[in-house]
């Protein structure tokens, strides 16, 4: 029984992920803004699982406040779930700074000051194991969501950074990356359906590939081979696609 | 988006929202006209349809389960399946149960739907509780058979009208095991059959298959299915070392929608010959397990498929109990119009006390029909039928019948529509069936 804090528990993936864990037998902590969602999934999990569940209040780009976060928790966890995230409007904050701070606030810069303070204490005590829900957008500039996209890129180079520092410390790092996940963040998006895992399809896959230690997970298979192709694209040519 | 129910008819272009929070589902309310809750979108029509949908689906979780008492609470977008996957592991059932645990415990009340169990059990609101409502006006109140009671029996088999139940407390039935000790009787005709359900009423379960397309001495050829929760005592060894294990994931899917000619009048006629055919003794008696007991069709994930792209609609109605002739001449015409369908369900109903709610003491026969032309002037005629008996339709499966028939079938539809109005004087909540069945006049 491991105890596994997970930030951005309320998001559709966080909710499965939480399942996932707790059906697995650890205790399971929430974090997230709202306190009504996190009772509510709270009262679910443990009339579900029988698992010890504890909810925390967490705002990711209030980075003054990790710190004391962190301090809060009863112990310090095994594992840390990153999840939280915000897909924005690329549009919007292309020209909207407050739009485009959100974006980077939310997937890069928030990610990196909560997982800076994690990492050290994981590595003092010299355990402990790091998920980061990135994404397949952040693996390549794209006209239609590099905003998010460069978040995400740079939360996948800090996973991988973190991964090569702390390996020699018996601290294991896994970068997640779903592809495209029926959820709410997408709820208007059309997506193609052998494309698009559900949130209890990438939980499941997460908690298997944590145990195994993997570095880097793609739900569906398919994704590393679609993502391989489009890096390949050579630049003289990528930038004249509407992708 | 284009948004349809489980039989394919009608399609409505709508806009779907969700919310995962009061405050949320407050703002879509004030914000949006002609609002209405969908679950997990089971119903056979209309009545979840409107210009905006609040998809309830995501709003899920469990709130309390006394394991002693079996007292359990919920988020209305909880499915009976995930309940089902919750309580029977500590010897907990559904009170009342329709034929698939697909849809959401909020769409249980908004239908007051019933199981093979009415005659015994009554419907599913009359183990509810407590319920929470957010009305017209973004206030949430509680609700029971108690408390504001003019809100509870509206509510309960209301169609969602009144407003967006949020939680529904109910009380679970106790079980010793998850299996079933099940008893399936012949029936040659009709007259054997209505004979037998008198005969075996003290089953808490029973249900009979009947065979619409047969003519002749065999009219009404059938098997009742009888059943109890088996005891510990009951169980084989085999089955005994796990006796309350739950159901698992669908097995078996159709994968697109069938062309319409794969279902006809042969295909149906060989399938009820074989069902029939296939239990070679009188009575049969085993052991099974819940899940094909109860649900036998979400072993097959999208069976709705079968019927093609047009859609079908399901015909249930029910008719008093002295109305025999009635259910004669409705199957009659059935089988005259080779119409049939594959499942075709009888059941007797108990008495029911309630509002707006479909059951009421007598027989009800439940139909699946493919759309094809004719279809709906033939159930006008099947209507008329039902109504000359002082029988009714069940909103749930309806996408059809006509405001007049409704406002005179449902005896206590007047003061129900008073109620709703009560609660929702601005017209807030809709769907394209309470447009359709001209609830608010």
């Amino acid at each position: 029984m491991k105890n596994i804090l997970l930030l951005g528990a309320y998001s559709d993936i966080g909710q499965a992920l939480a399942r996932a864990y707790a059906a697995e037998g650890n205790n399971v902590w929430l974090a997230g803004r709202k306190q009504e969602k996190l009772d509510d999934l709270a009262a679910d999990l443990r009339i579900r699982y029988d698992q010890g569940v504890e909810t925390f209040l967490f705002d990711a780009a209030d980075t003054d406040s990790h710190e004391s976060f962190l301090e809060g928790l009863p112990v310090l966890p095994d594992s840390v779930v990153c999840i939280f995230g915000y897909l924005g409007e690329q549009e919007q904050a292309q020209s909207d700074w407050e739009q485009a701070h959100r974006i980077l606030m939310a997937n890069y810069v928030g990610a990196v000051s909560v997982l800076n303070r994690v990492a050290d204490a994981f590595e003092h005590r010299g355990k402990g194991s790091i998920v980061g829900i990135s994404s397949v957008a952040g693996e390549r500039g794209r006209q239609s969501n590099y905003l998010y996209g460069s978040a995400k890129g740079g939360f996948t180079l800090y996973l991988q950074g973190l991964r090569n520092r702390l390996f020699k410390k018996g601290v294991h790092v896994l970068t997640v990356k779903p592809g495209f996940v029926d959820t709410r963040m997408t709820e208007h998006l059309q997506l193609p359906g052998p494309l698009t895992a559900k949130p209890e399809q990438v939980a499941r896959a997460v908690v298997k590939a944590e145990r195994k230690k993997k570095n880097t997970l793609y739900v569906l298979w398919m994704w590393r081979w679609i993502m391989l192709i489009i890096k390949l694209i050579p630049e003289p040519v990528f930038k004249r696609l509407s992708l | 988006m284009d948004v349809t129910n489980w039989n394919n008819y009608p399609v409505k272009n709508a806009e779907v929202v969700f919310f995962d929070t009061k405050g949320e589902l407050r703002k879509l309310i004030d914000t949006n006209e002609h609002l209405i809750a969908r679950g997990l979108g089971r119903c056979y029509g209309d009545a979840s349809l409107s210009d905006t949908i609040i998809e309830m689906g995501k709003y899920e979780k469990a709130l309390h389960f006394d394991r002693e008492s079996g007292v359990f609470e919920c988020q209305a977008g909880l499915s009976l399946d995930d309940i089902l996957k919750i309580t029977v592991p500590h010897g907990w059932f559904l009170p009342v149960t329709p034929g698939t645990k697909f849809i959401t415990a909020g769409g249980a009340v908004a239908s007051d739907i019933h199981g093979k169990n009415h005659h015994v059990d009554g419907s599913f609101s009359n183990h509810v509780l407590k319920l929470d409502i957010m009305l017209a006006d973004g206030t949430i109140t509680s609700c029971g058979p108690e408390e504001k009671a003019d809100l509870f029996r509206a509510t309960c088999g209301g169609m969602g009208l009144t407003g967006i139940i949020l939680g529904v407390r109910f009380r679970l039935k106790k079980i010793e095991t998850s299996y079933i000790t099940q008893r399936q009787v012949k029936a040659s005709n009709l007259d054997e059959l209505l004979g037998y359900f008198e005969e075996y009423k003290h089953y808490t379960y029973s249900v009979a298959w009947i065979d619409c397309l047969k003519k002749g001495k065999h009219f009404g050829r059938s098997i009742l299915m009888l059943g109890e929760h088996s005891r510990n005592e009951e169980l084989p060894d085999k089955l005994a070392a796990d006796p309350l294990v739950v159901h698992g994931d669908p097995k078996l899917t159709v994968p697109f929608n069938l062309p319409a000619f794969v279902l006809n009048k042969f295909s149906v006629k060989s399938f009820n010959a074989l069902y029939y055919g296939k239990n070679l003794k009188k009575i049969q008696q085993g052991i099974v397990h819940y899940d094909p007991y109860f649900y036998p069709l979400d072993f097959v994930h999208s069976w709705n498929r079968m019927y093609g792209k047009k859609g079908f609609v399901q015909y249930q109605f029910v008719l008093p109990l002295s109305a025999t002739d009635g259910l004669v001449r409705i199957m009659r015409r059935i089988s005259e119009k080779n119409m049939g369908s594959f499942l075709t369900v009888l059941k007797v109903f108990g008495p029911q006390q309630s509002l707006i709610s479909f059951p009421m003491e007598g027989y009800t026969l439940a139909m699946d029909f493919a759309i094809e032309d004719g279809l709906f002037e033939f159930l006008d005629e099947l209507d008329q039928i039902v109504e000359e008996y002082g029988g009714r339709l069940y909103l749930t499966k309806d996408a059809r019948m006509n405001a007049r028939f409704f406002h005179d079938s449902y005896p206590h539809f007047r003061e129900f529509a008073e109620i709703v109005r009560k609660y929702d004087p601005q017209e807030k909540f809709s769907s394209l069936m309470s447009k359709r069945l001209e609830i608010r006049g």
